[in-house]
């Protein structure tokens, strides 16, 4: 059982998501609930168990059917991949709770879709193989696509239609990449095109460069990248508010592959194609943060603020891809976690929010006041600080972590002004749209809408996580630090007959 | 035969891109079924062109990369499925949005000054005979005037 370890955090909710569907809980309001909640359970079980074993023991290497790489479908269970599967089990947990409080009921078959989101998320993360990858992208997507309008209306089908077409048009892109790929490197085992990049024939070079360019296109859309982003506020402003909590991790999924493939494949170590998209990374991701400040300035609604927050968030992150040294890799890494929860969280609150000031929703507008002013603003406060990175939250960890890695790095120029800028922006806007949803309240008539159990159980849960962070920061940037020099180095094949398996 | 492969994935990529840029959502669904197609080809290119070559050892002289076959076949099953799902989202966002137009505002149809001229004294007799039978309203109730049928 323990060899096959790597495996769960795909078989659980692949077969719970089917299970879901099957008569006894199919249709069933609240065993559909109790049963996606235990599964969501034992996923964030089997990740933290999997994490530690591969913190002991080293990489897992997993062999799909038992065929060796480099022919074989690989999963790679390394730190990387083991922390961002702890994320989504937490995400994916808060979500289904949250969900249960009755936004599941406004549309069908939503705890299934959030099984096979998790499953396209895991894999992911997981799998050590670029066309599994892509497989993996298409399965997160399609989920992505129904649970994007689940509860049907005019905006959610709009927003849709803009969001599937690009990535349609994505999934192309992607496909001829790998088209190249294989072309040129006669493999698509990321490991293996790791060890085989500085081999590259001079003929082929041009055509690989074609291939690692295309791929950063087509990662840099799911990341939302500066040119690629419009599709982004939109979508994740009118998704429901559990939805636009998980789908905070999405945008990570293209930052991951981004680590993956440029840091990774065309790192340092890969001969003539090392570094190759640096050249294009520092402006774009420097512009990203640029638009993601000038938006988050113009937002009309506190979701629509949040999707543009985690534009700045991307943006800041891949400043840290692209300086693309280990540390720079680690504190982006933390970053990355937090930033994910703390979006999360915010999109959850805008979600309560919305729920008890009636037709305002979250328009920065005066309405009437709010049935719970006090819970509802100690959590947006405690998100607020969260996303512009004030201590005492892990915010502030992350932003430090990152000025000094740029401060290390030598390009404290670059890096500096925008991630202070952003902080800045977040802060007056925060603040602003705080003061205006819960003190320009108008009559004193207030809707009876109370916090549901289960979405405050959602919500504290994340709101717990930012303290902890903090105090086991420590701990979680030495791991980030071990994961990003893993990630660099690559994963070492024993070929022919890994024994891993 | 690589003149005509070569050739026949360019056309179709350019076809399909652009009917990706038109502003209607039917259009776009077929330049994206167009593009996939010549993704398709193409990734079937990428395990070199040869022929006769069987995938499996020992049924011919030369041999066909089985690997990019097997990517073609999980390509096209993803893009089946990917465009039926956005062909009912695309007739969903019609009868939503009550227009084909890929981002959801109905385009002022293109008149000539003829027709422009034409609409504009249609508004104004209706406008007009629309005062005119308003006025006596006001003093009567307002008769159901839709005949039984």
């Amino acid at each position: 059982m323990l060899q096959h370890l790597p495996v769960l955090p795909l078989l659980i909710p692949l077969l719970g998501g089917i299970l879901l569907l099957l008569p006894p809980l199919a249709n069933a309001g609240n065993r559909q609930r109790v049963m996606g909640t235990l599964l969501a359970l034992l996923q964030l079980i089997v990740a933290v168990y999997l994490l530690w074993t591969v913190h002991q023991h080293g990489t897992r290497v997993y062999a799909m059917g038992d065929w060796q790489p480099p022919f074989g479908i690989l999963l790679v269970a390394d730190r990387l991949a083991t922390l961002l599967l702890v994320l989504t089990s937490i995400l994916l947990l808060c979500v289904q709770l949250f969900s249960s409080a009755g936004e599941d009921e406004k549309g069908k078959f939503f705890h299934p879709l959030l099984m096979f989101q998790a499953l396209g998320i895991q894999g992911a993360f997981l799998t050590g193989d670029l066309f599994n990858l892509f497989v993996f992208f298409e399965v997160l997507l399609i989920a992505s696509y129904a649970l994007l309008i689940h509860g049907g209306g005019a905006q959610k089908t709009l927003a849709n239609v803009h969001y599937v077409s690009l990535n349609l048009a994505g999934s192309a892109l992607f496909l001829f990449a790998l088209g190249i790929m294989y072309g040129t490197f006669g493999t698509l085992n990321m490991a293996d095109m790791q060890q085989k990049a500085a081999q590259i024939q001079a003929d082929d070079m041009r055509l690989a460069s074609v291939g690692a360019m295309l791929l950063l296109v087509v990662f840099g859309l799911k990341s939302a990248m500066m040119p690629l982003h419009f599709w982004m506020p939109r979508a994740y402003a009118v998704a429901p508010a559990p939805v636009a909590a998980l789908f905070a991790i999405m945008t990570k999924v293209g930052i991951y592959s981004l680590w993956r493939v440029h840091s990774g494949i065309f790192g340092d170590n890969a001969g003539e194609l090392a570094n190759i998209a640096q050249p294009w990374l520092w402006p774009l991701a420097w512009l990203t943060v640029a638009i993601g400040i000038i938006a988050t300035l113009a937002s009309q609604t506190l979701r629509e603020l949040t999707a543009n927050l985690v534009i700045v968030s991307v943006g800041s992150l891949l400043l840290m891809v692209a300086l693309n040294t280990p540390q720079a890799t680690a504190s982006g890494l933390y970053y990355l976690v937090h930033s994910t929860l703390a979006t999360a969280l915010m999109f959850l609150v805008a979600g309560l929010i919305v729920e008890q000031r009636g037709k305002a929703e979250d328009r920065f507008v005066q309405a009437r006041p709010l049935a719970q002013p006090v819970l509802l603003g100690a959590l947006f406060f405690m998100a607020a600080l969260a996303l512009i990175g004030m201590p005492p939250v892990s915010g502030f960890i992350g932003k430090a972590l990152m000025l000094k890695a740029a401060l290390a790095g030598n390009q404290a120029a670059w890096v500096w002004p925008p991630i202070l800028l952003a902080s800045l922006a977040a802060l007056v806007m925060l603040s602003r749209s705080g003061g205006t949803l819960f003190w320009r309240a108008r009559g004193d008539h207030a809707d009876d809408t109370r916090v549901h159990p289960a979405q405050l159980a959602a919500v504290t849960l994340l709101a717990v996580l930012f303290p902890v962070m903090v105090v086991f920061a420590g701990w979680i940037t030495d791991f980030a630090q071990l994961a990003a020099a893993e990630m660099q180095q690559g994963v070492v094949l024993n070929l022919p007959g890994g024994d891993d398996a | 035969m690589e003149f005509i492969f070569a050739v026949s994935v360019g056309v179709m990529t350019t076809a399909g891109i652009y009917l990706m840029l038109r502003a209607q959502t039917f259009p776009v669904i077929l330049g994206l079924t167009l593009l996939s197609y010549a993704v398709n080809l193409f990734l079937f290119a990428s395990g070199r062109l040869t022929v006769n070559g069987a995938a499996i050892v020992g049924h011919s002289e030369q041999l066909a990369d089985p690997l990019p076959q097997a990517l073609v076949l999980t390509a096209i099953v993803i893009g089946f499925a990917m465009t039926a799902f956005v062909l009912i989202l695309a007739i969903r966002a019609r009868s939503d949005l009550g227009n084909d137009q890929v981002d959801g505002r109905e385009l002022p149809p293109e008149r000539s000054a003829l027709e422009e001229a034409l609409a504009n004294r249609v508004e104004k007799l209706a406008a007009a005979h629309k005062a005119r039978n308003d006025k006596p309203r006001n003093d009567k109730p307002v008769r159901n005037k839709r005949k039984p049928s």
